[in-house]
């Protein structure tokens, strides 16, 4: 009898089992991962430009977006069909921008390479051919020479279309601003309480500014016609497969791709200017197109603002709870609580933000301070302040458990060490085991700042909107607007996927929305695990 | 018999601390009657001791209900090694942790009895627990090197005592791991983790976090144990010089360590004192069964 008997160790199948949930689990992310990427990225890559013919002699002319097989009745024995779905663009001469048309009907498919993509700022795409352009001097260029003009013509209106813009946010803008502020002025003068005779000067000097402004504002006012006017002078005349005309603006021309023509340089050329567009524009046509800029500037900067609440809320709650509570029934009970406020769900959050802070705190702000606001309301209103706030109370559980562990794990022998120096219990605690404890409170950031940057539910009473007419941080002072409304990634991907006209075109833009939110978080958490290493690393020593 | 009297040396080395030092000096030296107890009566358990630093009469000690300390009584003479010696829960650690008032920490821990520091009772109400500690240092079993630079663990203790000049800080530390032996071998990594030193250095650093505050005594709570024979030697040679300067007071497991490098040394069993007296004599001629029994190595 042998001593070595071949049995499987007992145990050995769990740890496979074990293995296999864990790889379930990687699949399913890394699967997660490669579908928003592919789907994302791959919408800003120019694409053929086809030209289908069909039997009865129609045409369309644009990018095949996706083929399926046409759905038949159960148990039919015929054939498989299948048909093509074209982007055709031109929404504001057919009506559409997507067609189907069924395989067996196309006669004819060629990539003509005079075709062109014509991205509009209204409208959206265009897909035909540029016959003409006509300067603002009245001459008209066509023909070879065409496509040279075009393209320093577009660069010189884009320059022209910053410096209106520019203009608008710049002397327009701050006449607006002058305007509001003689108007909040006013009002309150009117509602402050004093001698009649100085409420009277006061109103008085208030309006002389308001009629200096109204006269420069309609100086201002006729400079931007001009500007504008000077802006749409030149003409594009483009011509869609039909053989239907339509005359535009060259300043209304984002972008023109004339796809069949260009190589995989061009091509790159041509996708690096559109994920610029993306990461670095407002967004146009009801955030269907252009960038989402504000979206991530507003993510972002909630998650900082949270990050500031719920750090110093979070660790002083868990020093107390940790370091000078008495262990007893009352802390077990605080600790439970602690838990289960981790697991109310969040909209619970977000009627409490409004409840308590929009309208409780905002309305005490307002009534205190902006008297002058009323009937409309500063912070009596959802805003980027609000929705932090209430943000930093959702996560807050996160920060105290992992704060308290990270305070647990540092030995009681260096507690006692610093004691025995004779540092009374808040040095000990402030100046030892805070800065050894630091890495587990990151660890309680990264993931509050993971739950925070993904949730959208109690954001959407708290401030956030789909489109936000300024930014909380912008040019005119005092610069930094807490109480101003913010456009967010997570409800951007819910308003163009759902919310929005258009939500073919849009599909592609959900994908890369996701894509780059789960890349903000993912930034967001690693530079919070960089100063988390370096952390550790200047508290530890190599020996452990 | 033990004569207590308040040290002359009564200012504070630090000015600066004076106040928070307060509740320590100041009072008239208590006259002790009826200090005498048990051990002391008897001269051949008890040395003669001129100067004592540290006196404790009938102390006694119980976590909870359990009683760890039986009323001791002895004095610790001034700028020498005393050493407590005995198996392993004879509360040895527990007394040097009365000095400091470590104990304070263990929430159902109740002391009876008194530890007259320069005269006054370390257990008084009113007496700055604080400015004990800084006056009475620590080192402990476990090298406790706090999670930063090696300057900053030596710095710590003045920072915390209102020294934050580096041009006050920086002969300190100088100074402190010299006087810990350990400033040749870390002097070009000042601002390294401290958590980096082998576990030798960092008992020493300990040492020189502990002397940075200039204490008059320092305890140490078997501050070998972890350590090899080398390192071992190294603490022990450093507390010879030390004792030039401050008094120490030593726990440790290791009677061959006890023997070499303490003055007087207390046999302690069962949070009793058993003998106390001038090593040599306590190693070469115990007067009680029971410290013969245990230096020779018949139990414990």
């Amino acid at each position: 009898m042998t001593l070595h008997t071949r049995k499987p160790e007992r145990g050995t199948s769990y740890m496979w089992l074990c293995g296999g949930a864990l790889s379930v689990n990687l699949l399913l992310v890394l699967g997660l991962l490669v579908l928003l990427a592919v789907n994302g990225l791959s919408y800003f890559w120019p694409g053929e430009i086809v030209l289908l013919r069909k039997g009865d002699g129609s045409a369309f002319l644009g990018e095949i977006y996706q083929r399926q097989e046409i759905p038949k009745p159960a148990g039919s024995l015929e054939p498989s069909l299948w048909r093509t779905q074209v982007k055709v663009g031109n929404r504001d001469l057919y009506g559409f921008e997507f067609v189907w048309v069924d395989d067996d009907q196309i006669v004819s498919r060629e990539t003509p390479a005079e075709a062109l993509l014509v991205e509009r700022l209204e409208f959206g795409a265009f897909f035909g051919y540029l016959k003409e352009l006509r300067l603002a001097s009245g001459e008209r260029i066509s023909g070879d020479d065409l496509w040279n003009r075009l393209g320093s013509l577009l660069e010189a209106k884009e320059r022209e279309r910053e410096a209106v813009a520019d203009f608008e946010a710049g002397p327009i803008a701050m006449l607006n601003r002058e305007l509001e502020a003689v108007r909040l002025g006013t009002r309150r003068a009117e509602l402050r309480a004093g001698d009649p005779a100085d409420r009277a000067a006061r109103i008085a000097e208030l309006e002389a500014r308001r009629k200096s402004a109204l006269a420069l504002f309609e100086t201002r006012g006729e400079e931007l016609r001009a500007m504008r006017e000077s802006l749409r002078a030149e003409i594009a005349v483009l011509e869609e497969v039909g053989g239907k005309r339509k005359e535009l603006a060259v300043s209304e021309i984002v972008r023109v791709t004339p796809s069949n023509r260009l190589g995989v340089s061009g091509k790159l050329g041509v996708y690096a200017s559109r994920v610029r567009e993306f990461l670095l524009d407002d967004p146009r046509e009801s955030n269907t197109e252009g960038g989402i800029f504000p979206a991530i500037f507003g993510t972002v900067m909630m998650v900082f603002l949270m990050s500031f609440a719920v750090v110093p809320l979070g660790v002083i709650a868990a020093l107390y709870l940790r370091e000078y509570a008495k262990d007893g029934a009352v802390v077990r009970a605080v600790r439970i609580a602690v838990n289960n406020l981790a697991g109310v769900p969040s909209i619970v959050f977000g009627v409490f933000g409004l409840g308590f802070f929009v309208y409780f705190l905002g309305g005490a702000i307002d009534s205190a301070f902006f008297p002058e606001y009323a009937p409309a309301a500063k912070f009596r209103t959802g805003g980027i302040l609000w929705a932090s706030i209430t943000l930093a109370l959702l996560t807050v559980p996160v920060v105290i458990v992992a704060t308290e562990e990270g305070l647990a794990a540092v030995p009681r022998v260096v507690r006692e060490g610093s004691l025995a120096l004779g540092a009374t219990k808040f040095e000990t605690t402030w100046r030892v085991v805070v800065p050894a404890a630091a890495p587990g409170i990151l660890t309680g950031l990264i993931l509050a700042m993971a739950r925070a940057a993904g949730e959208v539910a109690p954001l959407m009473i708290v401030g956030m909107v789909k489109l936000a007419p300024a930014m909380p941080i912008s040019g005119e002072p005092p610069f930094v607007h807490l109480d101003r409304k913010f456009m967010h990634l997570g409800f951007h991907i819910y308003d163009v996927g759902f919310q929005s006209p258009n939500v073919e075109a849009s599909k592609p833009l959900v994908f890369a929305t996701a894509f780059l939110l789960v890349v903000v978080v993912t930034v967001m958490n690693l530079v919070a695990i960089w100063i988390r290493t370096r952390l550790r690393r200047k508290y530890a020593g190599a020996a452990v | 018999m033990i004569v207590s009297h308040a040290d002359p040396r009564s200012n504070l080395r630090d000015a600066a601390d004076a106040p928070r030092a307060a509740g320590l000096r100041g009072a008239p030296a208590p006259t002790l009657p009826g200090l005498l107890t048990a051990t002391e009566r008897d001269p051949a358990l008890h040395p003669k001791i001129d100067d004592p630093i540290l006196v404790v009469n009938d102390l006694k000690l119980w976590y909870g209900q359990k009683q760890a300390l039986h009323g001791l009584s002895m004095g610790i003479a001034k700028s020498k090694i005393t050493a407590f010696i005995g198996p392993s829960g004879c509360g040895k650690s527990t007394f040097l942790r009365c000095f400091n008032r470590m104990n304070d920490l263990v929430d159902d821990c109740r002391i009876e009895g008194k530890i007259l520091f320069e005269g006054r009772d370390i257990f008084e109400p009113g007496v700055d627990v604080n400015a004990l500690r800084k006056r009475i240092g620590m080192v402990f079993q476990k090298s406790n090197p706090f999670p930063k630079s090696i300057y900053e663990n030596v710095a710590y203790g003045c920072r915390i005592h209102g020294v934050n000049r580096r041009a006050e800080l920086d002969p300190i530390v100088e100074r402190s791991l010299q006087g810990a032996a350990l400033w040749d071998e870390v002097k070009d990594r000042l601002h390294e983790s401290a958590l980096g030193l082998s576990g030798g250095q960092q008992q020493r650093l300990c040492i020189a976090r502990a002397i940075a505050v200039e204490p008059e005594v320092i305890l140490l709570d078997e501050p070998c144990s972890a350590l090899d024979p080398i390192a071992t030697a190294k603490i022990e040679e450093l507390m010879q010089e030390l004792k030039k300067s401050y008094t120490l007071v030593i726990v440790t497991h290791n009677m061959a360590q006890a023997s070499r490098c303490s003055d007087y040394t207390a046999f302690m069993y069962l949070g009793k004192m058993i003998e106390y007296g001038l090593t040599e004599k306590l190693f070469l001629n115990p007067m009680k069964k029971q410290t013969e029994d245990y230096i020779t190595g018949r139990f414990g």
